[in-house]
C-alpha cells in the first residue's frame, strides 16, 4: 500500500502542479482582459450573443450603424418579429462575414440584412476594433478564420489565443470594473441594439456636415474627385473609443481617415460582400443591404452607385435611408445622440418602424408576440429595455449626461 | 532574435528533432538550425560566416599539417635512411615555425580584415571627410555594407581557435562542417560568449540523450534571463532612452540617475541575454562557460573586468595581452627603458604598452565611435593608475590593518567600482565625447540647479508602477548575487522542497508574463550586446 502511495505521489504532484498552473493562468488572464463594462460597452457586444435562448427571423450584421440605429426590441413590441444584431465598432466586410458564419453555427434565420457602410474599408484597420469584435466570440475554425483575415500588420495572431500576452501591461492599471465583472458580464444590449437616449442636435455639433443630404446644399457633382479633401478628416466617430483606451500604448496610427479615397471600393470587401450573398443563397436566406442615414462618415454618391449596382445585378433589395428621410420621419435635431453620427433611441425607433412594416409586409415575417416560446422571454428582455431607459433617463436628469452606458 | 514567437516554435521543433532523431546527426541537426536561424535574421549574412569558417578551418589544417611534419621530422629517420642531425632538426623546426606564422598571419589578415571592412570603413571615410571637410576638398561617399549580426563574436571565436592550433593548446577539427558548428553554434551567435573550442567541442558533439533535468535546468535558466531583459532592462531602457535624448534638459542630478538606470540596463539586459543562451545550450546538453560572475561585487576596476563579459576579457588576455607584451618589438623598448630609465621602466612598459593596445583595440570592438575608443583608453588608463597606486594602498592597509577586512570598506570599495564603471559608461548612453564630458561636468556643477523631483521622473514615461517595478526587480537581482556568493542559487533552489520550488519558479514565470515589456505597442528592444 506504502508503495503504491508513493508510486502514486510523483504523478498526483504533476497533475496538482499543472492544475494549479493552469488555475492561476487562466486567472490571470481573465483578470487583466479588458471587462467592457462600464468605460467602453462596445466590447461585450459579440459575447452577448451567445446567452441567447431562442433563434431569430432576422439577423443584423455590421458596423455602428447597425447596433445604434436599428432596435429589435422595438421589432419585437411593433411586429413581434424576432431579431439579433452582430455587429461591433468598425465590425469590417470580413468580420461581418465570420459572424454571420459563427451565427448560422446555431441558428437559420430567414433574413439577414447587411450594412454596407464597412464596404469602403479595404483592410484591417484598428487593433482596438478588432479586440472589440473578435475577443467575444467563441472558439471555432470561424474564430480562428475572423483572425487570419483582420491582423493588422503589427498584431500577433497568439496574443488573440493568449490575450494575456496582449493586456498583461493593464495589471499595473486595474480598475474596480477588472474584479466585478471578473466572473460575471456586465448586459449591454437588447439583442445587439446599443442604446442612447440623449440628444445632440446635428446644428450643436461640429462633427457632421448636413449639407450634402438629398434636399441639402450638394457639393458640386458630390463624386469625391480624387483629389478632393477627405471628409472623413472632418470628424473622428472613434475618437471616444481612443479615449478610453488612452491608457494603452497606441498601436497603429492609419486609421478610418485614408487620406486617399478610392472612387471604388476594394477588392477585399467586395469579395466578403460576394460570400456574404453566396452563404445566404446557399442557406436559403433572403440578403438585404441597408444604409443607415449617419452623417459621417459621409456616403458618397459613388459608394451609393457601386452598392447599387451590385444589389440590381444580384437581385438584392436596397434599403438606403438616407432616401427615406421624409419617410422615417428622422429628424437630426431630435433623433441623434452625438450630431448625427448614431441615432438615438428615438431616431432608432424610427428606423426600425419604416424596417419593421418592410419585413412585415414585403417578406412576411411572421408575428411572435403570441407564441409562448418567445413571449415570457421577450418579456423579460422589454424589462431590462424598459430599466434601462429609466437609468438613463435619471442619469440625464442627475447628471445632464448618460455615464453608465 | 531570442524573444519572439517564431523563435519559441523554432526552438521547441528544435529540441523535439534533436532528441528524436538518431543521436550521431544531433550536431549536424544544430549545424543546419544554425544556418536557419542566421539566414532567417538576414540571407546575406551566412556567407560572411561560411569565409570565416572555411579559412579559420583551412588555415587550422595546413598549420597542424606543418606542426605534424615537424614532429615526424623530429622523430626521424628519413627516407633516405639516416636521422636527421640536430642542426637539421632545428632549421627544419624553424622553416616550418615561419610557415605557420606565415599561414597564422594571413588567415588573421583576411578575417580581421573582413571585420574591420564591414565595420570600421565608414568610421575611416567619416574621419577622412572630417579633414576633407577643413581642407575644403570633396569629401569620400559612406558604403552601405551589412554589417553580419555577431560578426564579431564568431570572428573572434574562430580567430581564438586558430591561435590554439598555431600554440598547439587544442585538437584540430579536421571535419569542415563540424568546424562551422563551432562557429555558428546558434544560441551564442547574437551576443557570445566568445567560447573557446577545447571546452565547448567537449559536449558541442556528443551523444546527447533526452533528459528533464536538462531541459528543467535550461528552461529555469532562460526563465530568470528573461525577467531580466523583459522586465528590469527594456523597463529601465525607456526611461533611459528619454533622459539621454534631451541631456540639456536632463542635466545634473538626471546624468547621476541615467548612470544608474545604464547600469542596471545594460547588466540585465547583457546577463539576461546570456542566461538565455547558456540556457538553451543546456537543453541541447550543452555547456556554455559563464561570462559573467557578480560584476557588481567587484572591489577594484581589475576584479571587475575579470568578473564582465569573462570570455571577451581572457580572449583579450590570451590571444592580445600576452603575445603583446613578449612581442620582439615591445621586448626592445624594454631593453631601451632598462637601459635608459632602469629596471621599474623596464618592467612597466611592456606591460603597460600592451595594456593601452588591449583596451584601445576592446573600445574598438564594442564599436566603429570615437566614444567607444576613448571609453577603452579610459579604462586602461584608470587600470594602470589603479596599479601604480597599489603600493600606496599597501601602505595604507599596513598602517590601518584592521580596515581592509571589515564590511564597510568592503562596501565602500564595491560602491566605488560601481560607480567609477558607471561614469565610464556615460560615453556609452550619451554617444558622445563632448556631450558625455559636458554631462560629467555638469554632474557635479549642476547638481543642485536640475533637482530630481518626482514629477521629473514620471517625466521620463515611467510610472509609479513602473519604478515600483524596476525596485522589486533589482532586489531580486540583489538577493541573486548575494545568494550566489555561498554557491549555485539554482542549486540551493533544487534543495528546497517541491512546493518551495515550484512557487519559485511559477512566480519568475508570472512575474515575466505580467510585468515584461513585450508583446503589441511595444518596442522589445534588441540585445545590446547584438550590435558589437
Amino acid at each position: 500500500m506504502m508503495d503504491i502511495i508513493k508510486k502514486a505521489k510523483k504523478p498526483a504532484a504533476g497533475v496538482i502542479s499543472v492544475g494549479v498552473f493552469l488555475v492561476l493562468f487562466l486567472g490571470i488572464q481573465r483578470l487583466v482582459v479588458p471587462k467592457y463594462a462600464d468605460g467602453l460597452p462596445e466590447g461585450n457586444f459579440t459575447a452577448e450573443y451567445y446567452d441567447e435562448t431562442t433563434d431569430h427571423d432576422v439577423i443584423l450584421i455590421g458596423d455602428c450603424e447597425v447596433y445604434e440605429n436599428i432596435d429589435p426590441i422595438c421589432l419585437w413590441s411593433e411586429y413581434g418579429i424576432t431579431s439579433y444584431i452582430r455587429g461591433n465598432a468598425q465590425q469590417l466586410a470580413w468580420q461581418s462575414y465570420y459572424m454571420l458564419e459563427d451565427t448560422l453555427r446555431f441558428e437559420t434565420p430567414r433574413v439577414v440584412i447587411y450594412n454596407v457602410q464597412a464596404l469602403v474599408h479595404d483592410r484591417p484597420q484598428k487593433e482596438e476594433y478588432n479586440r472589440m469584435t473578435l475577443d467575444g466570440m467563441q472558439w471555432s475554425p470561424v474564430k480562428w478564420k475572423a483572425i487570419q483575415a483582420s491582423l493588422c500588420e503589427e498584431e500577433d495572431f497568439l496574443d488573440y489565443i493568449f490575450p494575456v500576452l496582449r493586456y498583461h501591461n493593464r495589471i499595473t492599471g486595474l480598475q474596480k470594473e477588472d474584479f466585478t465583472y471578473f466572473h460575471k458580464r456586465k448586459k449591454v444590449t437588447h439583442n445587439g441594439y446599443y442604446m442612447r437616449i440623449d440628444v445632440l442636435p446635428v446644428s450643436k455639433s461640429d462633427v457632421a456636415d448636413i449639407s450634402w443630404l438629398p434636399g441639402g446644399e450638394k457639393e458640386p457633382a458630390g463624386e469625391n474627385p480624387g483629389g478632393q479633401e477627405d471628409p472623413y478628416d472632418i470628424d473622428d466617430p472613434w475618437g471616444e473609443i481612443e479615449e478610453a483606451h488612452a491608457d494603452e500604448p497606441e498601436l497603429q496610427s492609419d486609421t478610418i481617415t485614408d487620406k486617399k479615397r478610392r472612387e471604388t471600393f476594394g477588392r477585399l470587401p467586395m469579395e466578403y460582400l460576394d460570400r456574404i450573398r453566396r452563404l445566404c443563397e446557399e442557406k436559403g436566406i433572403r440578403l438585404i443591404l441597408m444604409k443607415a442615414p449617419s452623417l459621417a462618415p459621409r456616403w458618397y454618391e459613388s459608394d451609393n452607385r457601386q452598392v447599387v449596382e451590385y444589389a440590381e445585378r444580384y437581385d438584392l433589395p436596397y434599403i438606403n435611408f438616407y432616401d427615406l428621410l421624409e419617410e422615417t420621419g428622422l429628424d437630426y435635431e431630435k433623433d441623434t445622440y452625438d450630431g448625427g453620427l448614431h441615432m438615438n433611441l428615438s431616431g432608432a425607433d424610427k428606423l426600425t418602424k419604416y424596417l419593421g412594416k418592410v419585413l412585415a409586409e414585403d417578406y412576411h415575417m411572421p408575428d411572435h408576440r403570441k407564441d409562448p416560446r418567445y413571449a415570457s422571454i421577450y418579456r423579460q428582455k422589454e424589462k431590462f429595455y424598459q430599466d434601462m431607459i429609466t437609468v438613463q433617463q435619471a442619469e440625464l436628469e442627475r447628471f445632464g449626461e448618460i455615464r453608465s452606458y | 532574435m531570442f524573444l519572439s514567437y517564431p523563435f519559441i516554435v523554432f526552438l521547441t521543433v528544435l529540441i523535439f528533432l534533436y532528441y528524436v532523431l538518431p543521436k550521431r546527426c544531433q550536431w549536424f541537426l544544430l549545424l543546419v538550425a544554425g544556418f536557419a536561424f542566421y539566414a532567417a535574421a538576414d540571407i546575406r549574412y551566412p556567407p560572411f560566416l561560411m569565409a570565416t569558417a572555411f579559412t579559420v578551418y583551412g588555415a587550422a589544417l595546413w598549420i597542424g599539417r606543418c606542426s605534424q611534419k615537424t614532429a615526424a621530422y623530429r622523430k626521424g629517420p628519413h627516407k633516405e635512411g639516416e636521422a636527421p642531425s640536430r642542426q637539421e632538426k632545428k632549421a627544419f623546426r624553424r622553416k616550418m615555425e615561419k610557415k605557420k606564422k606565415r599561414i597564422l598571419l594571413l588567415c588573421l589578415f583576411l578575417n580581421i580584415g573582413i571585420l574591420a571592412f564591414v565595420k570600421y570603413t565608414n568610421f575611416v571615410i567619416d574621419n577622412v571627410n572630417t579633414v576633407l571637410e577643413h581642407t575644403g576638398r570633396q569629401e569620400l561617399s559612406y558604403i552601405d555594407f551589412i554589417v553580419p549580426l555577431g560578426i564579431s563574436f564568431y570572428t573572434f571565436q574562430a580567430v581564438g581557435y586558430l591561435f590554439d592550433v598555431y600554440w598547439e593548446k587544442c585538437e584540430i577539427q579536421k571535419n569542415f562542417l563540424r568546424f562551422t558548428l563551432f562557429v555558428s553554434f546558434f544560441p551564442q551567435l547574437v551576443q557570445g560568449p566568445i567560447s573557446r573550442y577545447s571546452h565547448l567541442s567537449q559536449t558541442l558533439y556528443g551523444k546527447h540523450s533526452f533528459d528533464g533535468k536538462n531541459i528543467r535546468s535550461g528552461l529555469e535558466r532562460i526563465l530568470y534571463g528573461c525577467f531580466k531583459k523583459l522586465v528590469i532592462a527594456d523597463r529601465m531602457g525607456a526611461g533611459l532612452h528619454v533622459l539621454a535624448e534631451d541631456p540639456g534638459h536632463y542635466t545634473g542630478g538626471f546624468v547621476f540617475v541615467g548612470m544608474i538606470f545604464y547600469a542596471v540596463q545594460l547588466y540585465a539586459d547583457f546577463t539576461g541575454g546570456i542566461d538565455i543562451t547558456i540556457g538553451i545550450a543546456e537543453m541541447f546538453g550543452i555547456q556554455v562557460e559563464e561570462n559573467f560572475i557578480r560584476p557588481y561585487f567587484s572591489k577594484n576596476i581589475a576584479e571587475y573586468w575579470r568578473r564582465w563579459h569573462i570570455s571577451m576579457g581572457t580572449w583579450f588576455r590570451d590571444y592580445m595581452f600576452y603575445p603583446c607584451s613578449i612581442s620582439r618589438p615591445v621586448k626592445k623598448i624594454a631593453v631601451f627603458c632598462k637601459k635608459h630609465f632602469g629596471m621599474g621602466a623596464a618592467r612597466r612598459v611592456p606591460v603597460y604598452t600592451a595594456t593601452m593596445l588591449v583596451w584601445l583595440v576592446t573600445g574598438l570592438w564594442h564599436g566603429a565611435r570615437w566614444y567607444f575608443v576613448v571609453w577603452g583608453l579610459a579604462n586602461g588608463v584608470i587600470l594602470l593608475i589603479s596599479e601604480e597606486l597599489t603600493p600606496l594602498y599597501q601602505r595604507f592597509h599596513q598602517r590601518f590593518p584592521g580596515l581592509g577586512g571589515s564590511v564597510c570598506y568592503r562596501a565602500f570599495q564595491v560602491f566605488r567600482t560601481i560607480l567609477l564603471m558607471s561614469c565610464l559608461r556615460l560615453f556609452d548612453i550619451y554617444g558622445s565625447v563632448r556631450t558625455t564630458l559636458r554631462q560629467f561636468v555638469h554632474m557635479f556643477t549642476q547638481f543642485g540647479s536640475h533637482p530630481v523631483t518626482g514629477e521629473e521622473l514620471a517625466g521620463l514615461g515611467l510610472s509609479r508602477a513602473d519604478y515600483v517595478i524596476l525596485g522589486a526587480g533589482v532586489l531580486v537581482l540583489v538577493l541573486v548575487s548575494l545568494g550566489g556568493r555561498g554557491g549555485s542559487v539554482r542549486e540551493t533552489i533544487r534543495r528546497q522542497p517541491y512546493a518551495v520550488r515550484y512557487t519559485v519558479y511559477v512566480s519568475l514565470f508570472f512575474a515575466v508574463l505580467l510585468f515584461g515589456v513585450y508583446g503589441q505597442g511595444y518596442d522589445v528592444r534588441q540585445f545590446i550586446y547584438n550590435q558589437f
